[in-house]
């Protein structure tokens, strides 16, 4: 693949929500060449440079769809997109980031609560509200995983009866009143 | 010490081309002092978990033990007694009877167990006191607020020698405070030695317990309690499922 079919394949899979401008895609694709995560290819007839993913860059990639994000600085778009990508990348199971996520998430939302347990002082009101807000911040994320989930249920067949061509829209129809209960 | 155990429990609702496996081979314990959240999705089989650790549905396959019992092993005699002795639940509707007052209603299961009705009542009012509700004991339930229900609830699933609480959905219509307070007061009952299992669909709740528990499609995905490793994300493509 050369630079603008990685934008539009990017821009196509995230709907759209997170434009790139054809230099920053240049630039990143040198950064990955030195870090040997992707290797160009011969020039093509019409003067495009495609570039591979190398055994590295895979490994990179798994273990970035493999790691929760932690809660810090982190821009939350960085998790949609994730699920974004993660939805048009054969072979990740989609379902699988999103629990990952859910359990990482909740298991900060337990580390919090424990702290605010653990101290019952008046004083601390403030500090409170503000752990409070990252626990329900961290709720919204988690309402946010859910309802993804839900969705991916709706759009893809039951995994009991094998999808077969015949079958797609009646299996659509099943998973969605699976949904919808 | 291990007060819940289910062991490769299955259930299967109705037969043949109707059948539903809502648990499909679940194993877990809950000790004495650990508060466990189970989530999953609607239909995911939690309710379906409660009632079979509460003794009021079956397994299937596998067997369920309270306090070293079998349930399976029990009369069904033994096992309304081992209910009343041993196990609190409290429905998402609470179940509280209306023509009862708070305390009659938190008395009751020791009362019906043949405990001497003023030790009974003695007990209910010290239940009540825990839940923060002391005074409300002579009040009708329809007098109280949804949160003081609840709590009644609580207090009547707790009451006595009863050291594991099942509890689905229990702060379902509260608001956010007063879901908080419910869930500080399990925490506390908790830290002095009960097992709790707590269905819940809001993490804020779940944020509670010491661990909490996925359920999809009637089986254990995931655990949530102390460090966990990641897990084996990128299948080949076109491989098994
Ligand atoms: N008595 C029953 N007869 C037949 N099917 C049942 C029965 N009880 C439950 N089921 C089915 O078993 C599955 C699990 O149900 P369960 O009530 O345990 O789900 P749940 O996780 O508690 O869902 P919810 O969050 O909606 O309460 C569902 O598919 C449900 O339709
Ligand atoms: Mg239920």
């Amino acid at each position: 693949m050369y630079g603008y079919q990685l934008r539009a394949t990017f821009e196509e899979s995230t709907g759209g929500t997170w434009p790139l401008n054809i230099g920053q895609v240049y630039t990143t694709l040198s950064r990955l060449e030195r870090d040997e995560l992707v290797r160009p290819l011969a020039e093509s007839g019409t003067g495009q440079l495609p570039y591979e993913i190398t055994d590295s860059g895979r490994a990179e990639l798994a273990m970035w769809f493999a790691t929760p994000l932690s809660h810090g600085d982190r821009p939350r778009d960085e998790l949609a997109i994730k699920l974004a990508l993660a939805l048009s990348t054969p072979g990740v199971d989609v379902s699988v980031v999103v629990q990952a996520q859910r359990a990482a998430t909740i298991r900060k939302m337990q580390e919090y609560t424990r702290l605010k347990y653990s101290t019952d002082r008046p004083a601390d009101l403030a500090w409170k509200l503000v752990v409070d807000a990252m626990v329900f911040q961290a709720e919204a994320e988690v309402r946010w995983l859910d309802h993804c989930e839900a969705s991916l249920l709706r759009h893809s067949s039951p995994p009991m009866p094998k999808k077969t061509p015949g079958s797609a829209h009646e299996a659509e129809n099943e998973a969605g009143r699976e949904a919808t209960r | 010490m291990t007060i819940l155990e289910l062991r490769a429990v299955h259930r299967v609702h109705g037969a043949g081309q109707t059948a539903v496996h809502a648990l499909r081979g679940v194993t877990l314990t809950v000790g004495a002092g650990e508060l466990l959240a189970v989530m999953g999705a609607s239909g995911s089989g939690k309710s379906t978990l409660l009632n079979l650790a509460g003794g009021l549905d079956r397994p299937t396959e596998g067997d369920v033990v309270v306090n070293g019992t079998v349930l399976g092993g029990c009369s069904r005699r033994g096992l309304a007694a081992l209910r009343r002795q041993r196990i609190g639940y409290v429905f998402q509707d609470l179940n509280l009877l209306s023509s009862l007052t708070a305390a009659e209603n938190v008395a009751l299961p020791l009362e019906l167990d043949g405990m001497k009705v003023r030790t009974a009542r003695r007990l209910a009012q010290e239940a009540l006191c825990e839940m923060d509700l002391e005074g409300y004991g002579p009040r009708f339930p329809d007098e109280m607020s949804g949160g003081q229900q609840q709590r009644v609830a609580i207090a009547r699933a707790l009451v006595g020698q009863r050291r594991l609480m099942l509890a689905d959905e229990p702060t379902g219509a509260l608001d956010s405070q007063t879901g908080e307070a419910v869930l500080r007061l399990l925490r506390s009952k908790v830290d002095s030695g009960a097992a709790v299992v707590l269905v819940t669909h809001e993490a804020r709740h779940a944020a509670w317990a010491d661990r909490v528990v996925f359920l999809r499609d009637g089986l254990i995905v995931d655990t949530s309690g102390p460090m966990d490793q990641p897990e084996e994300l990128l299948t080949t493509p076109g491989g098994a499922e």
